[in-house]
């Protein structure tokens, strides 16, 4: 793993994607904790996203990362502190938390398509539902996105009739079909053969050029260098180390950080 | 280096080549084969004789039947009271007009092509049961009243059958999904309710509904009795159906429900959209299996006074004016039931088949 990771870093261009993140922030996380059950999971999490900004969160397993933007769309819940996005406080209540899913697409690790509707209805079932889109426009729009993931010839097809690779994109296309204002990724290419992971990267890549505020967990570097504003790094829980890429891998500042690193990299 | 097309060895193909691998292919085969063709044959010859050779088709009375083979007189001189039970001889057109209907709704779901099928299948869950509830009591729109007592024979059991799979499949569905509620009180409701039904014999809950129900009733409220077997029938069948469901929706991944909250839907089209169309299919062939059996069950109503095709049949076999003629009937119920349950199974592989999308997620 450590070796493909490396291959991975090697093969991605090295220039940094220009930013267009403003000041504002758009995602508030304030002294947030989590506990499953008597097991303290995430310990006092601190973290202003603005409007356009990529964040990349790396950590060995088990650090929290995953849990931590399960929690930015409610999928998992946070038991102290506050979670702000879009001036939308996440608490109890359904509605606010609809408001806040609404606005914040999420791609899984494992696809999670719906394996009973074709991909185009994958695409615009939550427009239609959800937003009350016409079918129509639904669909144009769902093809428009499918397009951009370069599958637009598979859209009447379903799920389980595409590559890990080819699922990953319309999971990608899905949450875009929202028109969502943020993007979460919860290790996009870990389920991927080797083989497919770059067409999935070319997509984020592309996406994160269109200057959409995106937060990615993921264990491709390469990724990281190229397109992210800032790298966090996280482990048993804590934020310990947040910095721009270049800062990030090249000059770490906790001892915890060069560890990770030096394993994941060499 | 390429080999040109060949066919298998001649020993390989055709019925001769089939035989030769699949029944002779070793001596002790070879004479199983021939013993188990022997059993087969010497009791399969006999019995084509009884149902059609030697048998009674024509005639009026029971003096016509020879005695030797099957009397299916006895069938088609009583068939008026196996379908139709008592119900008065000149309203039996609203009956059937109900039989069309449903061959009308149900019989394009055979057929593949069927244009509009859909549509068919639709009417046959929403207006045939309306249609029903006012053509067959009576009493509306100058129709002259048929009191349910008068009922039986097959129109009855099909009746008890369809009122109890249409309603049993959505309770049960809101029971299941109830008894996996995150609110405390709702999924307890679901569960006493399931685990209580469930645990009584149907014998039982159609007793305390036809003896007991009454007792317990304020005076002047009353119901008929076949209600009171059609609201025991379909909560006992529920439970069974929710507890089948339930089984569907435990298959279904959590990421299903994680991507479908992700997108913003909320609990019932979360449901509705996308976890239900998933674990109904899964489930399909329980929920079939429910289905024929409570189509069977429903001869028990036999018990609190009600005639369905059974008890149509065991009145008439005791009838002096015709002799041994027990196994006819009972052949006859038996065929009428598998004609019914057959299509049920037909149908559901059917839609297992159509619903088949490929490669689970």
């Amino acid at each position: 793993m450590t070796e493909m990771t490396n291959q991975k870093t090697a093969e991605q261009p090295k220039e940094p994607v220009q930013t267009t993140a403003t000041d504002k922030p758009f995602i508030r996380v304030e002294g947030m904790h989590k506990w499953y059950g008597k097991f303290h999971v995430l310990k006092d999490l601190n973290l202003n996203v603005g409007q356009g900004e990529r964040i990349v969160i790396c950590g060995p397993s088990g650090s929290g990362k995953s849990t931590f933007i399960r929690c930015i769309n409610r999928l998992e819940e946070h038991q102290k502190g506050k979670i702000i996005v879009d001036d939308v406080e996440l608490t109890d209540d359904l509605r606010q938390i609809d408001t806040v899913r609404r606005e914040v697409g999420m791609v899984f690790q494992h696809f999670n398509l719906f394996p009973h509707l074709t991909v185009l209805e994958n695409c615009c079932l939550a427009p239609i539902w959800v937003r009350k889109t016409p079918r129509r426009e639904a669909e144009a729009t769902a093809m428009e996105y499918l397009e951009r993931v370069r599958i637009p010839e598979q859209a009447l097809k379903f799920p389980g009739q595409l590559s890990g690779g080819q699922q990953q994109r319309v999971a990608i296309a899905r949450a875009l079909c929202m028109k969502p204002k943020v993007m979460l990724f919860d290790e996009p290419t870990s389920a991927l053969d080797p083989e497919m992971i770059k067409e999935v990267l070319d997509v984020m890549v592309e996406l994160a050029e269109s200057g959409m505020t995106m937060i990615c967990v993921t264990h491709e570097m390469g990724f990281a260098k190229t397109v992210a504003d800032r790298v966090i790094f996280m482990d048993a829980g804590e934020i310990v180390e947040v910095a721009p890429p270049h800062e990030f891998f090249d000059n770490p500042k906790e001892a915890r950080t060069q560890q990770f690193l030096q394993q994941i990299l060499h | 280096m390429t080999h040109p097309t060949e066919l298998p060895p001649k020993s390989e193909l055709g019925v001769v080549g089939w035989a030769r691998k699949n029944l002779f292919s070793t001596w002790y085969n070879a004479l199983l084969t021939l013993v188990v063709s022997y059993l087969v044959i010497s009791s399969a010859i006999p019995l084509f004789k009884w149902l059609f050779l030697e048998a009674t088709f024509t005639g009026e009375t029971a003096s016509d039947c020879s005695g030797e083979g099957a009397c299916w007189l006895f069938i088609s001189q009583r068939l008026n009271f196996f379908i139709y039970g008592f119900y008065p001889d000149t309203l039996q057109w609203r009956i059937d007009i109900m039989f069309g209907l449903l061959a009308l709704a149900f019989v394009p779901q055979f057929i593949e092509r069927f244009p509009g099928r859909k549509w068919f299948g639709l009417f046959g869950v929403t207006g045939l049961p309306i249609i029903g509830y006012i053509l067959i009591p009576g009493g509306w729109f100058g129709l002259e009243e048929v009191p349910s007592n008068k009922w039986g024979g097959l129109m009855l059991t099909l009746i008890l059958a369809y009122v109890g799979i249409l309603a049993a499949l959505p309770i049960g569905t809101v029971l299941a999904l109830g008894r996996r509620s995150e609110m405390p009180i709702i999924r307890g409701i679901c569960v006493v309710f399931i685990e209580v039904w469930r645990a009584v014999p149907l014998i039982t809950v159609l007793f305390m509904a036809s003896v007991m129900l009454p007792l317990f009733l304020p005076e002047g409220v009353s119901f008929e009795k076949l209600m009171r077997a059609l609201i025991g029938i379909t909560l006992w069948q529920s439970a069974y159906m929710a507890e089948v469901v339930r089984g569907g929706l435990q298959a279904i991944p959590r990421g299903q429900y994680e991507a479908a909250s992700a997108l913003g839907l909320g609990y019932w089209r979360k449901m509705g959209l996308i976890v239900l169309p998933q674990a109904l299919t899964l489930v399909i062939p329980g929920i079939v299996n429910t289905f024929i059996s409570l189509f069977k069950d429903t001869t028990l109503v036999l018990i609190i006074g009600l005639f369905d095709i059974l008890g149509a049949v065991q009145s008439t076999v005791t009838d002096p004016a015709w002799q041994n003629v027990a196994i006819e009937g009972y052949v006859f119920v038996a065929f009428c039931f598998w004609i019914f349950c057959f299509g049920m199974s037909r149908y559901s592989q059917n839609l297992e088949r159509k619903l088949d999308t490929g490669h689970r997620t």
